[in-house]
């Protein structure tokens, strides 16, 4: 007992640098309460007026940077053919085929007002398809479906036929089963306003709700990448509008069950609110622009900066329990805690500020944005919490139970296991650590971007629809050169071309290939009064060139060729179009296609794009860019251990309980999940900077108790457990919590990377309670020198 | 006590003048009924259609320069032959034959302009040896595909449009009437033109085309006036530039021959095939 007291004692006098100048900080801080209150509340005024200028990104290309190579490649692609920007509306009546008048009549009136959408430049469907035919030598060029209201059945039937017969429709814009059909609309915007698509997209949805009151027997689907930008807009809104605040309101009910007091529930809550809030303004005062993935930062904040405030409350009630008055105990609290506070959230802010290494803007957004919010969290707890805790009552009942409660009590059995079995707990750890390491490969990287959301955003609805009635969503664009002006007509490339298309078109997963042979076989047959065995690649170059310029001649506005012919006729455009496929198997695909290029055109420039190119990518990509950011972020926050616990040894050996729960992480992830997305580039480095706090906090308890209490490493290891072991447990609960509520997001990345955080958070705690005390053990002999250490719950009883 | 002062100066003389000169000034600024404006719109047209004409015919040469948004050029070299037919209720007929690229070299294209229906139109391909008729109402596509369409480059016939006036403003150093113009052709991709003709040669300097929603599509400059004969005022520069592809085709037009003994048999299909 006596000893006990020495202990406690010991640990208040030992007064180092650092606990002065914290102390020098608590007494500034509350003889000026006031002034700090007024100071941090003007602080967050000024920033939080930013939220005004918070900008919601409205286009899946944020989540590319200007200088993406396979970004810069579609740019270019579209300065040669067009831009890719598109609504695909499906039509479908609720029953039987698309032969009934009534569906035509919707269709051609459909494809006649759908010229009127804002920014549209050209709109096709099966009506207004230029249907070219022949007799004797006149070239007839006409919609294939005019005037539906005076056509029967058995007419509209002649045309789909004619349609299902005509591959650049069949299976495209007409389905096989004639079941629906399409009507595709390109879209260039301007680009002048961020209200450029909300006006396109609210125009397509009205005229869907006009044509479905209009015709109750049709249903129609919106998809098409401005359907997909504006879902990535809906989901960045519908995570604001259902994640932020239950988050808030759970992390109230946490710090009541943690602090039990009302005044510390209100001042934590001003504390995160300031804090989230002023990150948030720093985004909007920076141009930064929020998408679905950095949405999510107010939710990372809140979570993070929460565990500053709780920190400092949990040192102060013990004070106040152990009967020290209010003042005196934030004093001591502030002591205690300056440090620590400091090094993890310094700690915390490389590893978001890592995410600045990767190629996609949000992720650098929320890297930054949660950088200033963890910042900010610091900065509240350490100045506006203990001005504010020094005005509001704050009542503490002292303890009257002995207990220190069952969680206490089984870490403190915990310490005596790992204390008994260190070896044995070293080898378990490490067997699992390699066997979850193994897994990894396994790992498959999918970035389907129609997964990316759940139902809660119409457009996941719609697309499975689409892609189930009558096309693919996932479309690959290539560009095939042939080299020289006017090349497009030579036979050989024509052949090359119609072979490639050929090829396509047995591909499993191909579901619909456009390519500009189909248009001059069909004319090489119409030149021939509609001869079927002229419908081939011309002979001769001139013949292919002369038969494009009468096609050409007689195509009304906005059906031309000028999207897939390059202006001086030396390339063209090739589409496929995918059935759902995963980028694994995208990956492939592309792949295959180079070896068929490269097999038949040595040295070709044939060059793939489109937006499924580019998330094919992305994960990869990102993770590529992200190995460096790690690396940097290991380094970074090991010198900072190796500082803060001025040990080049303890560094050295934090790096073991810092990094092995990431990779444990994702073996975890690969045997229960399998898959993940571009979340995954993220997770290890802002992970480690979370995961790294409670290293810390062991690590600095253990050496006080191995220095300046000079216990032995079994006591010490005790000491630790029996301090902090609470507080680490409960900050990892905290924590993970915090992070799977992001689970919740309709966006898949963001709830990847929530669940992914959480995970690796708890097996974190996991390693730092089993694998760190045994390091500590083995790192030296054990049964060294030190004084015995006897835990508070005696020294309670006094 | 300014203001007393001010009262007891004022005088009532002032402001009936002041009314009497508005009133004056409305008169002559009186908004004009509709019709108005759309006689004066027709009259500006008609007046500027028919300073070009009485040629008879003409032929010149000229060259299309096609860019794309990243700036890649393509070049087109063709002639155009036009017999005026005096009837402004017909359009005039068009002869096109394309010099390059070499691979549609000798390609011809006869077209008898109509009002309000589809041209007739007929191309030779020598290649194929064959003169096809087209059969098709449109008239808006790209011409081979360029910024242009064929509506654009050939014939500008009157009837074929509704007029109404808007504005008078300067345009450069001259000062132009605004006329707006709507195709009454049904299948034309246009809903309307603005142009502007200059009031001292009656020439368009700029026309502006508007897409089926109403929104800019592209714009024509018609640069570097030349009068020939002292009577046919001819741009030799035609500049179109699409606003929302970001895509632009130039004509350069080389010297204009007029009345140079053409007739309705230079113009039939059976020359289509001795053009070159």
């Amino acid at each position: 007992m006596e000893i006990a007291l020495t202990v406690i004692r010991n640990e208040t006098k030992q007064l180092n640098k650092t606990d002065r100048f914290a102390l020098r900080w608590a007494e500034f801080v509350l003889k000026n309460r006031l002034k700090t209150i007024l100071f941090a509340i003007i602080v967050f005024v000024v920033l939080a007026a930013g939220l005004m200028q918070i900008q919601v990104s409205h286009n899946y290309r944020v989540f590319f940077s200007d200088k993406n190579p396979d970004l810069l490649t579609f740019e270019k692609f579209e300065e040669t053919y067009t831009k890719n920007d598109n609504f695909l509306f499906v039509v479908k009546p609720k029953s039987g085929t698309i032969d009934q008048p009534f569906v035509a009549q919707a269709t051609e009136e459909f494809t006649a007002r759908a010229w009127t959408i804002p920014f549209a430049i050209r709109v096709d469907s099966i009506t207004n398809f230029q249907h070219t035919y022949a007799i004797d030598d006149d070239l007839i060029v006409e919609d294939l479906i005019e005037n539906a209201s005076n056509l029967s059945q058995a007419e509209i039937a002649k045309r789909v036929d004619i349609a299902l017969n005509e591959p650049l429709l069949a299976g495209n814009l007409v389905a096989l089963d004639r079941g629906a059909s399409g009507i595709n609309v390109t879209l260039q915007y301007p680009g002048l306003s961020e209200g450029e698509l909300p006006e396109a997209i609210n125009s397509a949805r009205a005229l869907v709700a006009e044509f479905e009151q209009a015709y109750p027997d049709l249903r129609i689907a919106l998809t098409g990448i401005s359907a997909l930008n504006a879902a990535f807009f809906e989901a960045t809104i519908n995570d604001a509008e259902t994640l932020y605040g239950p988050m808030f309101l759970v992390l109230i009910v946490i710090t009541w069950l943690v602090i039990r007091s009302f005044s510390g529930v209100v001042a934590t809550v001003l504390v995160i609110t300031f804090a989230t809030m002023a990150a948030m303004g720093f985004a909007g005062w920076a141009g930064i622009i929020i998408s679905p993935f950095s949405g999510s930062a107010p939710v990372v904040i809140l979570t993070l900066a929460i565990v500053d405030s709780i920190h400092i409350l949990i040192t102060m009630v013990q004070r106040m329990r152990v009967g020290d008055d209010k003042i005196a105990a934030i004093k001591e609290s502030i002591r205690v805690n300056f440090l620590a506070v400091s090094i993890t959230s310094l700690t915390t802010i490389i590893g978001f500020l890592a995410l600045n290494f990767s190629d996609a803007p949000p992720f650098n957004a929320l890297g930054n944005i949660a950088s200033v919010g963890i910042a900010a969290a610091w900065f509240y707890s350490l100045t506006f919490l203990p001005a504010l805790l020094a005005i509001l009552p704050f009542n503490v009942q002292t303890y009257s139970d002995k207990s220190r409660g069952p969680l206490q009590e089984a870490i403190n059995k915990l310490a005596e296991f790992v204390i008994a079995r260190a070896r044995a707990t070293l080898v378990f750890v490490g067997v699992l650590f390699i066997g979850l390491a193994f897994a990894i490969p396994t790992i498959d990287l999918n970035d389907q971007w129609v997964e990316y959301f759940d139902d809660r955003v119409e457009f996941r609805g719609d697309a499975k629809f689409a892609i189930k009635h009558l096309t693919g969503l996932y479309i690959l664009e290539y560009s095939v050169p042939g080299g020289a002006p006017g090349a497009i007509s030579e036979p050989k490339y024509l052949q090359d071309l119609d072979d490639f298309a050929i090829w396509l078109r047995e591909y499993s997963k191909v579901r619909h290939v456009y390519s500009y042979t189909d248009v001059i076989k069909r004319l090489s047959k119409n030149m021939h009064a509609d001869d079927p065995s002229f419908y081939k690649i011309p002979e001769e170059r001139e013949l292919a060139a002369q038969y494009l310029l009468l096609y050409e001649l007689s195509l009304p506005y906005g059906l031309d060729l000028n999207d897939r012919i390059d202006i001086d006729k030396s390339s063209t455009r090739v589409s496929v179009t995918l059935d759902e496929i995963t980028t694994g198997e995208t990956r492939q695909f592309l792949k295959e296609v180079d070896a068929w290029w490269e097999a038949r055109s040595p040295g070709n420039e044939v060059y793939g794009t489109g937006a499924t190119y580019l998330f094919s990518f992305i994960s990869e990509r990102n993770i590529k860019d992200m190995i460096g950011g790690n690396i940097v972020a290991v380094v970074l926050i090991s010198m900072i251990m190796m500082l803060a616990l001025k040990s080049f040894s303890f560094g050295l050996l934090s790096i073991i309980p810092n990094v092995a729960p990431l990779i444990m992480t994702f073996g975890v992830w690969a045997l229960l999940v399998g898959e993940v997305g571009m979340a995954a580039a993220t997770v290890s480095a802002t992970s480690l900077g979370i995961i790294v706090d409670n290293t810390v906090h062991i690590l600095t308890k253990y050496q006080r108790a191995r220095e300046e209490l000079m216990l032995s490493i079994e006591d010490a290891i005790r000491y630790t457990f029996d301090t902090v072991g609470a507080a680490v447990v409960a900050n990892a609960l905290i924590l993970a919590f915090g992070f799977s509520v992001l689970m919740f997001s309709s966006f898949k990345i963001t709830g990847d990377m929530g669940t992914l955080t959480a995970l690796a958070i708890i097996i974190a705690l996991i390693v730092d309670l089993l694998l760190l005390p045994a390091l500590l053990m083995l790192r030296a002999k054990p049964k060294t020198k030190g004084v015995q250490y006897v835990s508070t719950e005696s020294t309670n009883s006094i | 006590m300014l203001a007393l002062k001010a009262r007891i100066q004022f005088n009532p003389y002032k402001y009936v003048i002041f009314a009497g000169v508005l009133v004056l000034a409305s008169f002559a600024h009186s908004p004009a009924s509709a019709e108005d404006l759309d006689q004066k719109g027709y009259d500006v047209a008609a007046r500027n259609d028919r300073s070009d004409r009485g040629f008879n015919n003409s032929r010149v040469e000229l060259e299309m320069v096609l860019k794309n948004a990243s700036g890649a050029e393509s070049r087109r070299v063709l002639e155009q032959s036009t017999l005026e037919l005096p009837d402004e209720s017909v359009g005039d007929k068009n002869l096109i034959v394309f010099f390059s690229p070499a691979d549609i070299e000798g390609t011809a294209l006869l077209s008898y302009a109509k009002i309000l229906d589809p041209d007739d139109q007929w191309l030779y391909l020598p290649a194929l040896k064959r003169v096809k008729r087209i059969s098709s109402k449109n008239k808006s596509g790209p011409f081979v595909g360029s910024e242009f369409a064929f509506e654009d480059i050939t014939g500008q016939e009157l009837e074929k449009y509704e007029y109404t006036w808007l504005r008078e403003e300067a345009c450069g150093e001259l000062t132009c009437d605004v006329v707006e113009r709507r195709p009454l052709y049904r299948d034309s991709g246009y809903t309307r033109q603005i142009g502007w003709v200059d009031q001292t040669d009656y020439q368009t300097r700029k026309l502006e085309y508007y897409d089926r929603k109403g929104s800019l599509l592209k714009t024509q400059l018609f640069e570097d006036y030349k009068l020939y004969d002292d009577k046919y005022w001819r741009a030799q520069v035609w500049r179109m530039e699409n606003h929302q592809t970001g895509k632009s085709t130039d004509l350069f037009f080389k010297e204009y021959k007029f009345d140079i003994d053409l007739s309705d048999k230079d113009f039939v299909t059976g020359v289509l095939s001795r053009q070159r």
